[in-house]
């Protein structure tokens, strides 16, 4: 694949990778790209996509006020927190 | 001893009031300390949590509470590190989810402990379930019960080498390509894909949605059929799960085969197969012939792309799954001058590389201009994959197969090249595309060194019941579910 970018895909994908793991990550997706190029000898005309393996439907509950975690129990896990909120670098100068 | 019966052992045992729960989970944590240093199945357990449960079910069982009741009464139960269980660890084995601890509890785990089960336990795992031998895993590698120098399989290794290992009477995991049938063959236990939709997968942390299903692992399949119908209904906090009956599937049991038409893929009997696979699962087909079962050959003509197919619809999906660690709302975080670089620092640092790989591979696959080339490609070859075995199911009841073209292989030995470890899924992968059940149990063991072989059943969907029916006749017929492992 010759023109699969690793810098551009990880910045898509949010995943900041060291120039060696850009290197080595690089190396080893080749063989993967390639194989999965196998697909291309598949006639997939007039097919449908099967994105599930059953059709799904919309699942809704009645509209009511249910338990659900409080707001400690929800901030418990954050790495960084204040006030009840999460903390997060500032976004708008 | 105790710790080697099986669940309807103990039970049985339990119910006369020969021992009690607290002597069962003791039995399992003493078994545990005596050899999980060698294993490496658990990344940790709360040994005070599983007694005060054990405690609770001897309250229950003096109250004149029986099995009847509640099926897994005083039975420890240990859980593969990717399902919620409130107030205890969760890491999926990767170093993102930090100190991360519970919130609530998965469905599976509400169910087990209104069956009666002890739960307990942190099983070790590939990380977010990524991979076919434990080795990518953050924290470290679990070791085949049968052979230390060997994997244990993947990705719920710590689930099959507990159970092998006789930590737990039963353990429970996830599969997306295979993870719970190929740790079992490799351990020498019996592991059950359930249909898609039949366990709920809420509290399951995601890795690819319309393929992951969470299963148990145990020394039978009696014990199987009745993990199974204890984790399988209905419920509406997944709406991926179906409103079926679960029917009590030790009742279809009948080791008379008469009646039923099992196809063997022709497809599946490949060059690159372990010759001692071979001849035990040809062995096994004989032997399945002879309870009464008709054999005929099948074809699944598109088997040579499942592969291919799962290395492109599984990373799309946990790339998207996967985007939830960011650490903003949980787990560990890499501090950035932005967001962005918060994001990317934290992920960047917080996942392993074959996570990074495949959410790399994934982004490619779903990025403009691939998108169509890739993946809905893929999602078109998926469909051709479903109606080759709804074709065969048109005239055969189940399908047999190798579990795994190999037995289990020396720890290191496919590390450094991703793509030979994607194919020690190749039998393993299509049952999740097609979105059917499936099932391992051994058929035998190799020479020296002496290693578990697995066979797979693969069923119609919704079709467990005829699945556990053969498999428990051949069980039954044959000497290998009795053999223990070394650390037994």
């Amino acid at each position: 694949m010759s023109d699969f970018n690793i810098r551009y895909i990880s910045r898509l994908a949010r995943v900041a990778l060291t120039p060696d793991e850009e290197l080595r990550l690089g190396e080893q997706l080749g063989p993967i790209l390639g194989y999965i190029e196998k697909l291309k000898e598949v006639d997939v005309s007039g097919v449908e996509p099967t994105a599930h393996a059953f059709p799904l439907v919309n699942v809704v509950r009645e509209d009511t006020v249910t338990e659900s975690l409080s707001n400690e129990e929800a901030l418990r896990n954050a790495p960084a927190r204040s006030g009840g909120l999460f903390v997060v670098p500032k976004i708008v100068e | 001893m105790l710790h080697r019966l099986t669940i309807s052992e103990l039970t049985a045992r339990i119910m006369r009031g020969d021992c009690s729960a607290r002597e069962a989970t003791q039995a399992c944590l003493d078994q545990i300390k005596r050899v999980d240093e060698g294993v490496k199945a658990f990344l940790s357990y709360d040994a005070t949590d599983a007694l005060n449960q054990a405690d609770a079910a001897d309250r229950l069982l003096a109250s004149g509470v029986s099995s009847q009741e509640k099926p897994l009464l005083g039975v420890p139960v240990a859980l593969k590190d990717v399902i919620a269980h409130k107030g205890q660890p969760l890491n999926c084995a990767s170093k993102i989810l930090g100190n991360f601890i519970s919130p609530y509890d998965a469905t599976v785990v509400n169910r087990l402990k209104d069956a009666g089960a002890v739960v307990f336990g942190r099983l070790n795992m590939d990380e977010f379930a990524m991979g076919s031998s434990t080795e990518n895993s953050a924290f470290f590698t679990t070791l085949n019960p049968w052979d230390p120098t060997r994997i244990s399989g993947g990705s719920s290794g710590g689930c099959a080498a507990a159970v092998a290992a006789h930590e737990a009477f039963a353990t429970v995991g996830s599969d997306t390509g295979g993870s719970i049938r190929q740790p079992a063959a490799l351990c020498g236990c019996v592991g059950v894909k359930p249909t898609y939709g039949r366990v709920s997968r809420y509290g399951l942390t995601a890795f690819a949605s319309s393929l992951d299903q969470i299963g148990p692992f145990t020394k039978d399949v009696s014990d199987a059929a009745l993990m199974t119908r204890v984790l399988s209904g209905y419920d509406p906090r997944d709406s991926t799960s179906m409103n079926e009956p679960v029917p009590n599937y030790q009742a279809g049991f009948n080791h008379d085969l008469r009646g039923l038409r099992i196809g063997l893929p022709r497809e599946y009997m490949i060059g690159g197969l372990d010759p001692q696979v071979d001849a035990a699962v040809r062995k096994a087909v004989a032997q399945i012939q002879s309870l009464g079962a008709e054999i005929v050959e099948v074809s699944l003509p598109h088997t040579e792309y499942a592969a291919a197919t799962y290395y492109i619809i599984a990373p799309a999906e946990a790339s998207a799954n996967l985007a939830r660690f960011d650490g903003i709302r949980y787990g560990a975080r890499v501090e950035g001058a932005d967001p962005f670089e918060l994001n990317s620092r934290t992920r960047g640092q917080g996942f392993g590389d074959e996570v990074k790989r495949r959410i790399i591979l994934g982004t490619y696959v779903l990025s403009s201009g691939y998108y169509d080339a890739y993946y809905i490609r893929a999602q078109k070859v998926r469909t051709l994959i479903r109606n080759d075995f709804l074709k065969a199911y048109e005239t055969v009841d189940a399908i047999l197969t190798p579990t795994t073209p190999t037995p289990a292989f020396k720890v290191g030995a496919k590390s450094d090249d991703p793509l030979q470890m994607y194919l020690c899924d190749v039998f393993t992968i299509s049952c999740n595309l097609a979105g059917i059940c499936g099932l391992s149990l051994p058929c035998g063991f190799t020479g020296t060194p002496k290693l578990p072989i697995g066979l797979q059943i693969l069923g119609k969907p919704f079709g467990e019941l005829t699945l556990f029916r053969i498999a428990q006749a051949y069980e039954q017929s044959t000497p290998w579910h009795r053999e223990l492992s070394p650390v037994a």
